[in-house]
């Protein structure tokens, strides 16, 4: 597997699209820092970024590369390596070079501007932390729905469905769900709604940053247990491994049983 | 060396392969012919390993290939298809392969030469054109010292000169006591080559047996006849 | 009157003063414990007790004296009572440390307690293990300075107030700290009160809290990380003034509470990391100027009956929620502010913003109805419902908007 991640990471770090991206989180983290000068909205801003345009990025990424990795894949898969090895390869090959994108367009002009200096260090490295998540995460996906459709433009259809879904839908569904049912006790199907998304996962686990004065403001004790000791962090976190994990052991399991 | 029996496929409904039993004993040319979607291919990646088959069992050298993948070790495989990672070099492409298999001895220099790839070594593979892709391909095939070697139409986009040096790889392979499988559509280059014909036909073998058994079989005086002969005859 | 004081300053107190006595306390002394030292003093001697620990309780003074610690000794009421009572005026308590307050469900104990007397002077003081802190009673014309209580109070039933004023007139109370009480500061009835450069911590429930009282101020206050930072009740003309109101945290916690108060200023006050920056609840024409509301929940909750009130010249910093209102009526004036959110445009480069900005939220309304969507806080779904009431505003107040929002935050220093 290892050596199939290192020929991808080579192969995507040369890319194109892995400039084009570095360079996007590069000139936005600029912009946000020294045209701005103002590290409190530059987070805030990044979070919303972070949690809608790095989902859409790995979905599209992973999706894109699979299809026209494909009969290099065939090539491959007539080699003497296991199967699982060339997708899990594939994938990390992806997810790493477009997490090494993030990590390094958005952290390097932070570093400059003096973040280690700052109080914010702990805000921005857990924006670069959920940045990384989500982006195993929704290649994994996408890694998931390509193997599932032979066809590149169905294919396509559904990773952007995905996306549409849990960035918006979901919350929406979410939100009437929550009004319609407001006369009973919420707050422990809030939770678990939030952690069924990882969209939401991540949203939440930076509002313990963000917005910790606002969350505490509400009564209920399972929020309040949540938001305001370390378990919302910890939960939060392992939840957002177990949402790489799955998808990853579909792809396994996938793998060993599909022809090509 | 191969023994396929009762080799079964279904892909959605529709049933590709449906009973095949083939022995291929070890060393000669054959050919794996047949009209559009008679199973060749789904045959070639079964052996392969890519397409799992639903019933019936391979065995190359006695051994089971289900459930193992370091067989292929033993196996060179040319694609139909040459289609690389874009942005890595030849070089590093022959390198990656090479990392690959268990198999340490190759003649990759030898058949850089052959094919005149020199100039392009340090090329990115999304730059070279077709015909330098599939000389690639054909560098990956050979370069390994396999017993057995499977190739999907390997004369695509080749020009004449590459075409006569792979055909002296094949014969050069032929005489090292190799397994070599083909499937191709160009009729000449087969009769040229294979020492025997595997001709499927609706998921089942229809004929096997050399080109002068063919003819002899259809009643036709050339191959390219033969076949048609026997592609009417069972339509009729 | 101030002709009488005059008299009195230049033909009595000369004979007082040169008559006055000072009685010494030490454990070895002649006089070894402050009760008898306060029964043997005349009028304005001066009691001075040197290092040690005197376990004594209900010390009434009921004559004008001096009493100054030396060193800081230590009275230690043994949790039997109240330690010192004053019943008389010119009486200064300076330089102990009082500990053990005893703790009663029907007497309000106190460390010092100051009844129906003026001219007191209450200073540099320790209080610790107590009940009630500092109890002005009905007195006037008084000063408590730099004293520092700190308490152990656990539940608000059971604990007492740091420093209390009951119907009580011209006092000033400054540079003290008040920890782990119920209330630091507790006001009522008492008018004309100045509350300044305390600093109020860690207290059950309200750092400063005022009842009924009216022409006070409190300025350059610290409030942290109580259970409400100051609740102002009932209430006309208080002057608030350059205090800070921090971390108050928690599910009825604000950093103000503003409850039938009219006619007050609020100038130049940080509100920092509060659930709740101001609660408001029926107060009007209250004057809120250069405030900076930073990393609040809701910088301000708006509940009903609110009247012509000014916002004019705040800081709005990355708070969760600006403003709350839950009623569609607005009638007070929010003005050149400057709001971090504010996503306008300035072409003509005055400064202020083309576009007005709407200060209420969609969502704030959403979360006031239904509180658990609290966790779907900024998520792109609900950023677009924001969005969509923005632009045509259906539950939220349609007037609410600051027309003339700054770009830049604004300096508040190159206003005064």
């Amino acid at each position: 597997m290892r050596k199939i991640l290192k020929y991808s990471f080579y192969d995507l770090m040369r890319s194109r699209w892995s400039y084009v991206y570095f360079l996007f989180y590069l000139l936005l983290g600029i912009v946000l820092l020294f045209l701005n000068n103002d590290l409190n909205k530059a987070v805030i801003t990044l979070m919303n970024v972070i949690i809608v345009l790095v989902p859409l990025i790995g979905t599209i990424f992973g999706v894109m590369y699979y299809y026209n990795s494909k009969e290099f894949t065939e090539l491959l898969l007539a080699q003497p390596v296991k199967r699982s090895s060339i997708f899990l390869g594939q994938y990390f090959g992806v997810a790493l070079s477009l997490s090494l994108s993030l990590i390094l367009g958005l952290g390097g002009p932070f570093v400059f501007y003096g973040i280690f200096n700052s109080s914010a260090i702990w805000d921005f490295s857990l924006l670069l932390v959920t940045g990384t998540l989500l982006t195993l995460i929704f290649t994994a996906l996408a890694f998931v729905i390509a193997l599932f459709n032979e066809n590149k433009i169905k294919g396509f259809g559904y990773a952007i469905l995905l996306w549409l879904f849990m960035a918006v839908i979901y919350d929406g569904l979410f939100l009437m769900s929550l009004m319609y049912f407001e006369d009973y006790p919420l707050d422990k199907f809030s939770l678990v709604a939030t952690m069924l998304n990882p969209v939401d996962l991540s949203r939440v686990l930076i509002l313990l940053k963000l917005d910790i004065s606002a969350l505490l403001g509400y009564t209920g004790a399972v929020f309040q247990n949540f938001f305001g000791t370390s378990f919302g962090l910890i939960l939060s976190l392992g939840m957002l491994g177990l949402w790489v994990l799955v998808p990853v052991l579909i792809i396994n399991r996938k793998a060993k049983r599909k022809d090509f | 060396m191969i023994a396929i029996d009762n080799l079964h496929k279904k892909f959605g409904k529709n049933q590709v392969l449906q009973g095949i039993d083939l022995t291929i004993d070890e060393g000669g040319i054959f050919a794996v012919l047949g009209p559009n979607g008679s199973g060749k291919t789904t045959l070639i990646k079964s052996i392969l390993g890519m397409v799992l088959p639903d019933a019936g069992s391979i065995r190359l050298n006695g051994s089971s290939i289900k459930k193992d993948w370091k067989y292929r070790n033993q196996i060179d495989y040319l694609p139909q298809i040459a289609n690389f990672p874009g942005n890595l070099t030849v070089q590093e492409l022959i390198k990656m392969i090479k990392d690959l298999r268990s198999d340490k001895t190759t003649e990759d220099e030898r058949l850089i030469d052959v094919f005149k790839l020199q100039p392009f070594l340090n090329k990115k593979l999304s730059n070279l054109s077709g015909g330098t892709k599939q000389k690639v391909n054909l560098v990956l095939t050979f370069m390994f010292d396999s017993p057995l070697i499977i190739l999907d139409e390997p004369t695509t986009g080749l020009d004449p000169i590459s075409h006569l040096r792979l055909k002296t790889l094949i014969s050069e392979a032929k005489e090292k006591g190799k397994t070599i499988l083909i499937t191709s559509h160009i009729m000449s280059f087969v009769e040229e080559i294979a020492d025997e014909i595997v001709f499927l036909l609706e998921g089942k073998i229809y004929f096997r047996g050399s080109i002068f058994q063919l003819k002899e079989r259809t009643e036709q005086p050339d191959f390219e006849h033969a076949i048609a002969a026997m592609l009417s005859s069972s339509y009729a | 009157m101030c002709r009488l004081l005059f008299y009195i300053v230049l033909f009595i107190l000369p004979p007082l003063v040169s008559w006055a006595n000072t009685i010494t306390v030490c454990e070895g002394c002649k006089v070894s414990s402050i009760k008898e030292a306060v029964k043997v003093a005349s009028a304005y001697d001066t009691i001075v007790v040197q290092k040690g620990v005197y376990r004594e309780y209900n010390i009434g003074i009921d004559k004008p004296l001096t009493l100054l610690g030396e060193n800081q000794p230590t009275i230690d009421g043994m949790d039997k009572g109240e330690i010192i009572t004053i019943e008389s005026d010119h009486v200064t308590v300076d330089g102990f440390t009082i500990i053990n307050v005893g703790t009663s469900y029907t007497t309000d104990y106190a460390a010092i307690r100051v009844v129906k007397s003026t001219d007191f002077l209450i200073q540099q003081n320790t209080l610790e293990r107590l009940f009630f802190g500092i109890y002005l009673e009905k007195s006037n014309g008084g000063k408590v300075l730099h004293n520092t209580i700190k308490g152990d109070a656990v539940n608000e039933y059971n604990s007492g107030n740091g420093i209390q004023l009951w119907y009580c007139k011209d006092v000033e109370v400054a540079n003290n700290s008040v920890r782990n009480v119920r209330d630091g500061i507790y006001l009522e009835f008492s008018d004309n009160i100045h509350i300044h450069n305390n600093k109020s911590i860690d207290n059950l429930r309200y750092g400063l809290h005022f009842m009924f009282s009216n022409n006070d101020s409190y300025t350059k206050n610290l409030f942290e990380n109580n259970g409400a930072g100051v609740a102002v009740m009932f209430s006309k003309h208080i002057e608030m003034k350059n205090n800070v109101f921090r971390k108050n945290w928690g599910t009825a916690a604000f950093g103000l509470l503003l409850k039938e108060i009219n006619d007050a200023e609020i100038i130049g006050n940080v509100f920092e990391e509060n659930t709740v920056g101001i609660n408001i609840e029926g107060s009007n024409r209250i004057d809120y100027r250069h405030n900076d509301f930073i990393n609040n929940g809701w910088a301000m909750k708006v509940r009903g009956a609110c009247y012509t009130n000014t916002f004019q010249f705040n800081n709005f910093l990355y708070n969760s929620f600006d403003v709350s209102y839950n009623s569609k009526l607005n009638d007070n004036l929010f003005d050149q502010n400057f709001w971090s959110n504010y996503t306008g445009y300035d072409l003509n480069r005055n400064g202020i913003g083309d576009v007005p900005y709407r200060p209420v939220k969609l969502f704030s309304y959403i979360v006031n109805r239904t509180p658990e969507t609290i966790i779907l806080l900024r998520s792109l779904f609900i950023d677009i419902i924001d969005f969509s009431e923005k632009v045509s505003p259906v539950f939220t107040p349609d007037n609410l908007m600051d027309e003339h929002p700054r770009m830049k935050r604004i300096d508040h220093d190159s206003y005064r």
